[in-house]
């Protein structure tokens, strides 16, 4: 084994310079402003006819009441479903008749639309786009048919005990209340209590110009994509000039360890564990990458997986996540087992996250994840949308306009030492929340007690 | 991963003849030959100083001995579970501490093993697949374990998941001979009992340069590759003459066959699957077309008429996977809206076959395939793993170049044609319709 991993390290030295060559080819960001303030990050990129566009909308579900959950979600969703001279149907088909694809996701901290077609399709698509986010009309009809397919949807996943889990955990873990603890899409009964008129106000106080980002990344230059984006965004005013702002600072509930078990007649138990996070903003948050690498991001290369799925045999699955967002997100360990295994399979969990805070990583581990990590940011690059993505939500959490190029340097600089006390601050065996969803007959847990 | 998702992209590899725009950004495919019989592709392409390596096995689940369900599988979990030069899972980690990525999947029809890492490093891939071609360990203790890790896939896949399950029952419903019907994870009680022995005879008929090809592409220059590939690869010994694979032919189905599952779930699922012909059968372009039409898009007409106008669905598609070494299936499925039954969705669904049938769709319609299909085939390459993965998949059928005569196929594809492929497959009679059941959940804590 030692011969192997003096083998490891000529390589993982070898990485770190082609990392940096790799970077030396990152892309040319083109920063400007529409004249109502949209703000442009546009990259030119000639290798294919097409053209990519991610635009940033600060509405999320912090920006809503918790009686009305899924509001950010419903008005994202319904913005393709009617403008003022266009029926949803009509919009889907002559998107899709171009070839072109348009969308809208929402995250736990903003929305997100993307567009992308090929170049000769662009100006067609985007005057669809802009019709879609200047004037929808949030139609009755279409409100209560997407209400019924969201409801189903909802009951749907209730198959999934993976999801069943991680919905607890999230509750149990920043309380009803806090907008990471709901799920975004809401539930029946939020849902029910959402009306149109919510929906219209949500979106005259949430998307606004002045508050949007957007990158476009593909065939044109930036005298093209200016005079596109002015043509087909700069129209777009400010509704309702009253703001409020990014949304309400969030506290994360202290959380106290806690046991969850909910019985389902399933031959596998699905166990989801941890507790609150950082924030993306957080200086640590490097740090706490190179920790959760070792720990268990870092597929077979990460403690659980090798120690869990490889010398126990008792997972296929099982990593670890930090949900870095703009308020401090959570910690989670996710893993499903047959349920005769559940115990055993929590308790090594448990003594992983022990042995982080007990004593510092190898050099070798260190080293691995340093060349990951840094190694590995190239291919968030690839492609015109990869790129699109990732510049628009570096310029949403600060992370500066030459963040690509600074990267490997964030990780770079950090030692053991660092890793060490960042898994002593941010792990907390004594406040796990614990949540399993399995054949509560056949988990063989020690007691009923909360875990210590 | 699940085969059908990954043949649902076929459809982007159309259009590189259906508009000169498509083809014009395909690069080259470089073809190589070493005298053991591995055949190699290099496709190159300059824009980022990355590549995707990948190498094909001509073996999946339809290749296994009876009893063995699921050892083509388990054999992929084993190859990073290393040889005597490097330890079990020290492939992965040499791969992740260079920066890149592996992983490997298999399906009825072969088995994949890809890389994507800095292009500097593709010398790496090179080296280890070579050696994890000739040298596997199959250690005991590491396949016991590895057999656990497979059983709990298993779970965590299909036992847990009702839909999945169901789309098992159903296979293995509409194919009672042909070995398409075994599941590529394999029944559990064959996992268990697979020993190591006989994942090595399976590896020692499987795995050789000869029942294998190796797609390059990326930031890589050919002759150099080729240097790499010929030192590695070059010594292996070929196979040689290998007993002919006998695959069980599936009978004509006269008569509609149906599966029901009962399970805790909360939405009825209806299934439905007829056999149709694979490439490059003179049908199987106008099914690709039809599929499209039917499926992909919130203009395509199961979501229009079965989720937005009916509210009978929350979700409905067809997909016609033609990229199979055998005669597969033309699949739809649709999850039921709530207070909807899976009968009324059911029924709903053969409505729309029937609609088809009788009246051939729009010339507008079809346009609008094209141009779905053509777009996505010059976005797939942005990426250098998606380029290789659809001429592989061609490969796997016959030859990567079966791609020109099929554009040229699809090319030709007119509203009559699709008509006529719905008339001539969607047939009740050769149906198998799978339906899940949802029982009530016990009540939990």
């Amino acid at each position: 084994m030692r011969t192997i991993y003096q083998h490891l390290g000529v390589i993982g030295i070898v990485i770190l310079l082609c990392a940096a060559q790799a970077f030396a080819a990152s892309p040319e960001i083109n920063e400007f402003r529409l004249t109502n303030g949209v703000k442009v990050l546009h990259v030119e990129r000639r290798n294919l006819p097409i053209v990519t566009m991610s635009m940033l909308i600060k509405a999320s579900p912090r920006n809503e009441e918790p009686s009305r959950a899924g509001l950010a979600y419903l008005t994202a969703k319904l913005l393709t479903d009617g403008t003022a001279s266009k029926k949803g149907p009509e919009i889907n088909e002559a998107i899709e008749y171009l070839g072109a694809s348009l969308g809208t996701t929402v995250t736990a901290d903003f929305t997100m639309l993307t567009y992308s077609s090929l170049k000769k399709d662009a100006a067609a698509g985007l005057a669809l786009v802009s019709d879609v986010l200047l004037n929808p009309v949030f139609a009755e009809e279409e409100l209560v048919r997407k209400k019924t397919m969201t409801k189903g949807a909802l009951r749907q996943r209730e198959e999934d005990p993976q999801y069943v889990a991680k919905r607890r955990f999230l509750r149990e873990v920043f309380g009803a209340t806090h907008p990471y603890g709901r799920v975004l899409e809401g539930s029946p009964a939020t849902l029910d209590a959402i009306s149109r008129a919510d929906i219209l106000d949500f979106y005259a106080r949430y998307y606004r110009p002045d508050d949007t980002v957007v990158s476009v990344v593909g065939d044109l230059n930036a005298a093209d994509a200016r005079r596109m984006l002015e043509q087909y965004f700069g129209s777009w005013a400010v509704v309702r000039a009253e703001h409020q702002g990014t949304g309400k600072q969030e506290q994360v509930p202290q959380m106290i360890a806690n046991r969850v078990v909910i019985d389902r007649d399933v031959t596998q138990a699905s166990i989801v564990l941890g507790h609150g996070g950082i924030a993306r903003s957080n200086p640590d948050y490097y740090a706490v990458q190179v920790m959760n690498y070792v720990l268990g991001s870092g597929g077979f290369a990460s403690r659980l997986m090798q120690v869990v799925r490889d010398e126990m045999g008792l997972a296929y699955s099982i990593y670890s996540s930090f949900s870095a967002n703009e308020e401090p997100g959570y910690f989670l360990v996710e893993v499903q087992t047959k349920n005769a295994s559940a115990a055993t399979v929590v308790a090594e969990v448990e003594r992983q996250i022990r042995r982080m805070r007990a004593e510092h990583i190898s050099d070798s581990e260190l080293n691995d994840a340093k060349a990951y990590l840094t190694g590995s940011f190239p291919r968030r690059l690839e492609t015109s949308k990869r790129i699109a993505d990732l510049i628009v939500s570096a310029d949403f959490f600060g992370l500066g306009a030459d963040y690509v190029q600074k990267y490997p340097s964030y990780i770079n600089r950090i030692t053991k030492e660092d890793v060490l006390r960042a898994a002593r601050r941010y792990l907390d065996p004594e406040r796990l929340a614990l949540v399993i969803v399995g054949k509560e007959s056949e988990l063989k847990l020690p007691d009923a007690q909360p875990l210590k | 991963m699940k085969p059908q998702r990954i043949f649902s992209m076929l459809f982007l590899i159309v259009a590189a003849v259906l508009m000169p725009l498509a083809a014009s950004a395909t690069e080259p495919v470089h073809e190589y030959a070493l005298s053991n019989g591995l055949k190699v592709f290099i496709i190159e392409d300059r824009k980022a100083p990355l590549a995707t390596f990948q190498i094909w096995y001509r073996v999946g689940s339809i290749d296994e001995p009876a009893g063995k369900t699921g050892i083509s599988h388990l054999l992929e979990h084993m190859m990073f579970k290393g040889t005597p030069k490097y330890g079990s899972k020290v492939f992965s980690n040499i791969i992740q501490r260079n920066g890149g990525s592996d992983n490997a999947f298999t399906t009825k029809d072969y088995t994949m093993y890809f890389q994507t890492i800095a292009s500097d490093r593709i010398g790496i891939s090179i080296a280890l697949e070579a050696d994890r071609m000739k040298n596997l360990l199959l250690d005991p203790k590491e396949t016991v374990s590895e057999r656990d890790v497979v059983m709990e896939e298993r779970r965590m896949r299909y036992d847990n998941e009702p839909q999945s399950q169901l789309h098992e029952d159903l296979i293995a419903t509409a194919f009672k001979a042909h070995p398409y019907r075994n599941p590529v994870i394999g029944w559990m009680s064959d996992i268990e009992r697979i020993s190591r022995d006989d994942l090595a005879a399976h590896y020692r008929s499987h795995y050789a340069p000869d029942n294998a090809f190796i797609f390059v592409s990326g930031d890589v220059d050919p002759k150099k590759i080729m240097e790499e590939i010929r030192r590695e690869f070059g010594p292996i010994p070929v196979f040689g003459k290998r007993p002919a694979k006998t695959i069980t032919e599936e009978p004509l189905q006269s008569g509609q066959r149906r599966v029901t599952l009962k399970k805790e779930a909360e939405v009825p699922y209806v299934m439905i699957a007829f056999p149709v012909p694979s490439l490059p059968h003179k049908d199987s372009y106008a099914l690709e077309v039809l599929s499209a039409v039917l499926s992909g898009g919130k203009s395509s007409r199961l979501y229009r008429s079965l989720v937005y106008e009916q509210r009978i669905a929350i979700e409905s598609s067809a997909d016609y996977s033609g990229l199979h070494r055998s005669p597969y299936l033309f699949l739809f499925d649709a999850v039921a809206a709530p207070g909807k039954s899976g009968a009324a969705v059911e029924a709903a669904l053969f409505a729309e076959i029937e609609r088809i049938q009788r009246e051939a769709p729009s010339a507008r319609e079809i346009e609008k395939v094209k141009n779905r299909i053509e777009s996505s085939f010059v976005f797939a390459q942005d990426s250098n793993y998606s380029k290789a993965l659809y001429r592989g998949m061609f490969e796997i059928i016959g030859g990567w170049r079966l791609l020109d005569s099929y554009l040229v196929g699809v090319r030709g594809v007119t509203p009559e044609m699709v008509q006529k492929a719905a008339q001539r497959y969607l047939i009740v009679d050769r149906s198998s319709v799978g339906t899940l059941v949802p029982l009530e959940k016990k009540s939990g804590k």
